[in-house]
């Protein structure tokens, strides 16, 4: 980034240069600069929203008994079966999520540092923040914390890494997975649970400023339906929440297990 | 140098002239262009404006501005509107009426030669800007609306809501922005003219000040155009911004430009009244609100009920009752006057019962308060933040305080001053509005000059200087001026008095504005003529300027600015005695009508008062430039 | 009538120099009228500096009635201060109350280096516009001013953005110091208009890389739409990402004929 020089003299050809820059492709050229960036932020945003919607949903079926959601899992490991052998289209939708996970997070690197310098010496009174809200002023770190949840719950019921979940691997009495008792085991923890609820809130504040903030950096603009982008963005983030935390509380209740 | 006043003016009949002119005169070729240069003081509209077209044109343009952006200049400020003889409205207007309207609503002391061509070029300014994305207020046809203003029968007026100025100037400044960017001109910020330079009697160049570093530089070039804007700010309190100076102006009157009829300064008439002595300008409620405003004061003077108590039969709305025909449209210096006769008489409103009263309250019975709002929406809001008070409940308190200036460098038709080679334009220059400038018109000229007369009559001036050499900044004249330059700057913070420059710039202006301004008498000038070099002693003795003159110091900026008020303040009383009549913005309390109205006297003053300088600002010497009217008959102004 | 302020606790940031490291200062103002705007407080205390012989607090002020952008002061925290769609040249000290303490600090901004004292200076706000934002239009090429009919509501949203002062306050108010509020404003202005539509893509791109090479980038706070002076919504903002996408796609098209 450019710094503004304090050099004194006539100002002159400042926009010469641009006409012979050099042309990379557009992928890049896109995501060279801020406001691509944001793209990239809204775009893999909106994966990970449908991925965050899909799987509380799925997880809803564990109201409805082990059954329900062992048989929900199965099917997702044989999703596209013949066509594809088993679990490739898991992998598929995986790789993808993580892909987008990625850039998500380089994009916001980047654009943290960006900003970083573009305000190199703070302001040194206090701020008055007029309508920046708690949400978009800590997205970074509201961020970090879905990150790190995301770690700990792949290593917990995904992968069941040994010691952090030993119920994952076990069978139910069809033989498949059972999700439905890992599930139970992991949240009947209560240090877990704690950790699983606060990282709800997490997202959802997260999501409270995101699902707002794509309609902006996606430039989906139209006085009809901008009213709509707040309430859009607030109900997404309450459904995820209200549905995400209920699950451990289900269990620490005794409902689900 | 001895001065001559040749003003150039084309054979012909006068809607040929610029015709003509621009059929005769001789062109530079594209390609020579670039030979040379030509340097625009001032970004205002006039500057921008010259600048970019120059640029385009082929020209090395150098631009110099003491803003730190050549988007801030105050043509930035001018809310109500643009004029233009589109007769988009039907309503009769043509070029002659304009024309007419100008010289007349200038009670006949400007030359008609420029004010036809004004006339002329004001419908390719509205063709230009519309094409650069000004936006225009619109009809719901799409077409361009237009409004009436103070001194015309038809509506004539483009506006953009109440910020007609800053679009107009932001329009020229991204033509300017743009020529900067593909590297044709080369811009300048934060440095102030200091010194014009002449060698052998022709403008060789300038001399100027960097405001950050105090560095003092010198520019050669071809031609220069001084686009600095008006010298309404001796009076201290007015409607300038506070930068706005005469120094760049001054300068070049005393390198030997002539400065032409001083006296003529306009009141205009609808500000918001001062209200605290500490105040450090006045703000202008747009002319515009005059449309649907009606102005009044109470009858009786003890009057204590708020505005909306005051029953009709106890209102004297004033301008509607001295000129039923232009009613509250009457021209400004007209209305002014009768605005202070009623301060004068006790009839005052506000507080500090200096104001009148500018109501809206038929206006939004009649159109309700949403077209109100549409019109003067963002106008009410600003009155409402200064005075405290919501226009839409209570009136508006108005006062006339000074706003423009109609005085300014003499220049000749081609808007060459009597150097060759230095230029003026826009308000800077004397020549297109006479004793009175009518509303919206100041946009007018700064655009017509700046895009189309000057692009042509420099080129006129450069063709025979092709291929020969200019004097460079090396020239004993260019380092002449550097040293004193500096110099008087490094004076300045020297004196170590004990009174600031702001100190002075209100003394000057209470005395300006005491005896210089809305109403003059013999008495009161000459008065003022003893008053003003007596205070000229102390500032030169007792000023106080802290810091230094190699960084930046904006109380230096400020006493050099005031050195200049003082010097011209005594030529404008000067100036105001020695036309001893009353025209337009120029009243002398001795020659006026039974009824109270403005005594021309066409046999000994039909003419412009151009001032040489001699080197005491009491000591200038008077020339005068006749003024011939063949298109158009002398007669009394009458707005009744 | 107006009421007197007494005993304003000044915190105001002194700066000599763009490499100065600064501080804050403190001043007492005894007593001023609340009818004065703000930036004469700052002349009264200017005045009374001079009077004791220090230097005065050097900021740029000029119109005074908020339209040309040049002052630029943040105020407790706020860009141009409490008062909402207000310049600081047009608070008046009515806003406050005797014995308040009143923090002055300069913007800040990488783009926008600290001169001295209060004072910034603003160039990269014309670099932008001069990388794009305008329309070509030779001086007397111009075709008749109604020869191309624009909807009122067209040149009214126009007009919406085109009222921008360029005083900065969109990036001073900014927690990331983006400009996308002033660049938006401009973009939309033009890509609105009729006249604007040839250059359109063009024009955004240009901008916005410009923009990109001295500013932040946006988060989507909406703290500029709550600071500007103009009530500039950050809807133009959504107008240029859109318009920046397009210009990305449409601009390699013109580049791929040639």
């Amino acid at each position: 980034m450019a710094q503004t020089t304090m050099k004194r003299g006539p100002v002159s050809g400042t926009a010469i240069d641009r006409a012979t820059r050099r042309r990379r492709p557009f992928l890049i050229d896109l995501y060279s600069t801020a406001v691509g960036k944001k793209y990239v932020m809204a775009i893999t945003g909106i994966g990970l929203l449908g991925f965050v919607l899909f799987h509380m949903i799925g997880n809803l079926k564990m109201y409805f008994g082990a059954q329900d959601l062992n048989h929900y899992a199965h099917f997702l490991e044989r999703l596209l079966y013949p066509i594809l052998p088993e679990k490739y289209a898991l992998w598929l939708m995986r790789g993808g999520l993580a892909t987008m996970a990625l850039l998500h997070i380089h994009a916001a690197y980047t654009l943290t540092v960006i900003n970083r310098h573009a305000r190199p010496v703070k302001y040194q009174s206090e701020r008055d923040y007029q309508v920046a809200s708690f949400a978009s002023r800590t997205m970074r770190y509201t961020g970090i914390i879905v990150l790190l949840f995301v770690i700990w719950h792949l290593l917990d019921l995904t992968f069941g890494a040994g010691s952090v979940n030993s119920y994952v691997g076990t069978k139910d009495a069809e033989g498949l997975k059972d999700v439905y008792g890992a599930v139970a085991f992991s949240l009947n923890r209560v240090p877990v649970a704690i950790f699983y609820v606060l990282a709800n809130i997490a997202l959802g504040t997260h999501l409270f400023h995101g699902v707002w903030s794509l309609f902006q950096s996606l430039g989906w603009n139209n006085p009809r339906f901008n009213k709509w982008r707040r309430a859009v963005a607030t109900s997404f983030a309450t459904i995820i929440v209200v549905g995400n935390v209920s699950f451990p509380i289900a269990v620490l209740a005794g409902v689900v297990g | 140098m001895t001065i001559t006043f040749n003003s150039k003016i084309p054979a012909g009949a006068i809607g040929d002239k610029w015709a003509t002119y621009k059929e005769d005169a001789k062109l530079v070729a594209p390609g020579n262009k670039r030979k040379f240069k030509v340097i625009v003081v001032g970004t205002g509209l006039a500057g921008a404006s010259a600048a970019a077209t120059m640029a385009e044109l082929g020209y090395q343009v150098d631009v110099f501005t003491f803003h730190d952006s050549p988007r801030r200049a105050h043509s930035i400020a001018a809310q109500g509107g643009i004029n233009a003889a589109k007769n988009y409205q039907g309503d009769g207007d043509s070029v002659h009426r304009l024309f007419y309207d100008t010289i007349k609503g200038g009670d006949f002391r400007s030359r008609e030669s420029n004010v036809h061509r004004l006339a002329e070029v004001s419908v390719n300014i509205i063709d230009q800007m519309v094409a650069q994305g000004v936006p225009f207020a619109r009809e719901y046809g799409g077409l361009l609306d237009n409004r009436s203003f103070g001194g015309a029968q038809v509506s004539r007026t483009f506006y953009a809501r109440g910020q007609t100025g800053q679009q107009l100037l932001l329009g020229a400044y991204q033509q300017l922005a743009r020529q900067i960017g593909l590297g044709n001109v080369r811009m300048f910020n934060r440095t102030e003219l200091v010194d014009v330079v002449t060698v052998d009697d022709r403008c060789a160049g300038i001399v100027t000040r960097d405001l950050v570093n105090g560095e003092v530089v010198s520019h050669a070039a071809h031609a220069v155009v001084m686009a600095t804007g008006g010298y309404g700010n001796v009076f201290y309190l007015s409607t300038n911004a506070m930068a706005c100076n005469v120094t760049a102006a001054w300068r070049a009157h005393r390198k030997g430009a002539a400065f032409a009829n001083p006296c003529y300064t306009q009141i205009h008439p609808t500000c918001i009244p001062q209200s605290d002595p500490t105040q450090s300008k006045l703000t202008l409620m747009s002319e515009s609100l005059r449309n649907d405003g009606r102005v009044w004061v109470p009858t009786n003077a003890d009057e204590s009920r708020s505005a909306d108590q005051v029953p009709e039969a106890e209102r004297d709305y004033i301008l509607e009752r001295l000129y039923p025909s232009y009613g509250n449209l009457a021209p400004r210096d007209v209305s002014s006057r009768a605005a202070k006769r009623a301060v004068d008489a006790g009839l005052g409103v506000g507080p500090l019962k200096n104001g009148v009263y500018l109501d809206f309250s038929d206006a939004v019975n009649r159109l309700g308060k949403d077209v109100v709002e549409e019109r003067y929406g963002n106008l009410f809001q600003m009155y409402e933040r200064i005075a405290g008070e919501n226009p839409y409940d209570v009136p508006m308190r108005i006062y006339p305080a000074t706003h423009y200036t109609m005085g300014g460098l003499w220049v000749d038709y081609e808007l060459m001053t009597n150097i060759p080679g230095l230029y003026a334009a826009g308000e800077a220059n004397f020549s297109d509005h006479g004793a009175n400038r009518l509303g919206a018109s100041a946009l007018m000229q700064g655009l017509a000059d700046g895009y189309f007369v000057l692009p042509y009559t420099i080129g006129n001036y450069l063709a025979p200087m092709l291929n020969k050499p200019i004097p460079g900044t090396d020239h004993p004249a260019f380092k002449e001026a550097e040293l004193a330059a500096a110099a008087r700057y490094q004076g300045y913070v020297d004196i170590k008095g004990s009174r600031s420059p702001d100190y002075f710039h209100r003394e000057v202006g209470r005395i300006i504005w005491d005896y210089c301004g809305m109403e003059r008498t013999q008495q009161g000038l000459e008065k003022a003529l003893s008053e003003l070099p007596a205070l000229y002693e102390e500032f030169q003795k007792d000023l106080r300027v802290t810091g230094d003159a190699e960084s930046m110091n904006q109380t230096l900026e400020k006493a050099g600015r005031v050195d200049d008020f003082f010097q011209l303040g005594m030529l404008m009383c000067r100036d105001a005695l020695e036309r001893e009549e009353s025209c337009g913005g120029h009243f002398r309390a001795e020659y006026q009508t039974d009824e109270g109205e403005a005594l021309r006297n066409d046999e000994d003053f039909a003419h412009v008062a151009a001032w040489e300088w001699t080197g005491d600002p009491t000591k200038s010497v008077r020339h005068s430039e006749e003024l011939n009217f063949e298109a158009i008959h002398l007669a009394t102004r009458s707005y009744k | 009538m107006s009421n007197h302020l007494k005993n304003l606790k000044l915190k105001i940031w002194r700066q000599s120099g763009p490499t100065d490291s600064g501080h804050f200062e403190n001043y007492v103002m005894d007593e001023i009228s609340d009818e004065a705007s703000f930036l004469e407080m700052l002349d009264v205390l200017n005045e009374g500096l001079i009077g004791e012989n220090k230097l005065p607090v050097v900021f740029d002020h000029d119109c005074r009635e908020g339209i040309c952008g040049t002052c630029s002061l943040m105020i407790n925290g706020q860009a141009h201060g409490p008062e909402r769609s207000t310049a600081t040249c047009q608070l008046h000290m009515r806003k406050f109350k005797s014995g308040d303490e009143i923090v002055i600090e300069p913007w800040r901004a990488s783009a926008f280096p600290i001169i001295k004292d209060l004072m910034v200076d603003r160039s990269a706000f014309d670099r932008i516009i001069e990388s794009g934002g305008f329309i070509t239009a030779p001086t007397g090429g111009a075709p008749d001013a109604n020869l191309i009919p624009i909807p009122k509501t067209v040149a009214d949203a126009a007009m919406d953005a085109s009222q921008c002062i360029g005083c900065g306050a969109c990036v001073a108010a900014c927690p990331n110091g983006a400009a996308n509020l002033f660049t938006g404003a401009k973009i939309a202005h033009l890509n609105l208009l009729p006249q604007g539509q040839a250059e359109r893509f063009k024009r955004t791109e240009a901008m916005v890389e410009t923009m990109d090479e001295y500013f932040g980038s946006c988060t989507n706070h909406g703290e500029c739409e709550a600071a500007c002076p103009k009530e500039i919504s950050i809807d133009v903002i959504a107008l240029m990402n859109k318009d920046y996408r397009q210009s990305k796609l449409k601009n390699r098209k013109e580049i791929s004929r040639t």
